[in-house]
């Protein structure tokens, strides 16, 4: 295996291995949630048989509970289900907006434990261009872990989408001192040229950007 | 005396199910959402067992860790943990803890730990009252000062 190869797989392993570590991490605490709760159902059934009551209302409230979590794990598996699915076939037609939606619902959680908030601006018409889907995801995800590092002080990175020629740009703004810190991912080579792309800092603006082509097969 | 319970982490619908069920058992429950929170609350008042989440935005579990050992060294503290932070609730125990959970856990091994690390706390403030009575006795006057 070449030295670039080599590169890439070790990213993209260390990027597929934060991303499910994170998910897990996720569902289990919405299992300790519905865990909990389930708990206080059997605790309420133990006093009834002691012939303390159980008020419905309660019972009710704790229902709604478990329900509420059983549709956040089902968010979340629908999210890593996506997400496993993107090693099919490594080159396939991809929307933008789709996909930075997909790489700002796995990252969440990092953003959270920073105290970030991620934002995604689509733009008016779908960009959709021929890319390695997981290559394009594991880039996006460096990039983002990046911006969070040089944020500004607002505490948000915005995500947003824009056509460039025929091919499209993705953008990430609201940063602060991104200069000198480049090197983490200029130093990238092997993903940026396994996509045809092209990453750029813009000082004056605050943005780093990635420049993709219509269709990685050209 | 009920064990004062101090739980801390992010997800609030956690802290308030387990709350009210380690209520039900008679313990005295405080609850808080974040690290810098729980640290001005073991300030303010002595808990017995701090049940405290590893992964948390700002101030982290180890961090908050640190900052209650700092702040009352015999208060024990129990780490709750997922699958992928087991390295940091180990981290805590070197740094103090004296226990730590997996999520989620059944409640009543999360009791068999909060009364052992109650007795624990129990024992070492004894030691520490009868440490104090043979220093008065061996020396009344250095008492006196």
């Amino acid at each position: 295996m070449s030295g670039g190869l080599y590169a890439v797989s070790e990213s993209s392993l260390q990027f597929f291995g934060a991303m499910t570590a994170s998910i897990s991490h996720e569902i289990n605490n919405v299992l300790a949630i519905i865990n909990e709760n389930a708990g206080l159902l059997e605790d309420f059934t133990l006093m009834a048989d002691k012939g303390v009551p159980i008020d419905p209302e309660r019972l009710k409230t704790l229902a709604g509970k478990i329900m509420t979590q059983i549709r956040r794990a089902d968010k979340i598996i629908k999210k890593m289900n996506k997400f496993a699915h993107s090693v099919d076939g490594p080159i396939k037609r991809v929307n933008l907006g789709d996909l930075i939606e997909l790489v700002v619902a796995l990252s969440n959680r990092f953003a959270s434990m920073r105290g970030i908030t991620l934002e995604v601006k689509h733009p008016p018409n779908p960009v959709i261009i021929t890319t390695n889907v997981f290559f394009l995801e594991n880039l996006l995800w460096l990039c983002l872990d990046l911006a969070m590092d040089v944020t500004g002080p607002d505490k948000k990175v915005t995500l947003s989408v824009e056509t460039a020629g025929i091919g499209g740009v993705i953008r990430f703004s609201g940063l602060e001192d991104a200069h000198g810190r480049m090197s983490n991912i200029a130093g990238n080579d092997g993903l940026l040229g396994a996509l045809k792309g092209k990453l750029d800092i813009d000082l004056e603006t605050r943005d780093i950007s990635v420049t993709l082509p219509s269709d990685i097969n050209n | 005396m009920k064990t004062r319970v101090l739980i801390v982490d992010d997800e609030e619908e956690f802290v308030q199910a387990l709350s009210e069920r380690l209520t039900m058992r008679d313990y005295d429950v405080t609850t808080s959402l974040r690290g810098e929170d729980a640290v001005e609350k073991v300030r303010d008042y002595n808990f017995d067992v701090v049940v405290l989440d590893v992964s948390m935005p700002g101030m982290n579990g180890v961090e908050t860790l640190r900052e209650v050992k700092k702040l009352k060294p015999l208060t024990e503290v129990i780490m709750l943990t997922g699958h992928a932070t087991v390295d940091s609730a180990i981290d805590g125990m070197k740094l103090g803890a004296l226990d730590y959970l997996i999520k989620p856990c059944e409640t009543e091994e999360l009791i068999t730990k909060i009364n052992k690390a109650h007795d624990r706390k129990a024992e070492h403030e004894e030691r520490i009252r009868d440490a104090k009575v043979k220093d008065i006795i061996s020396s009344p006057r250095a008492a006196l000062k």
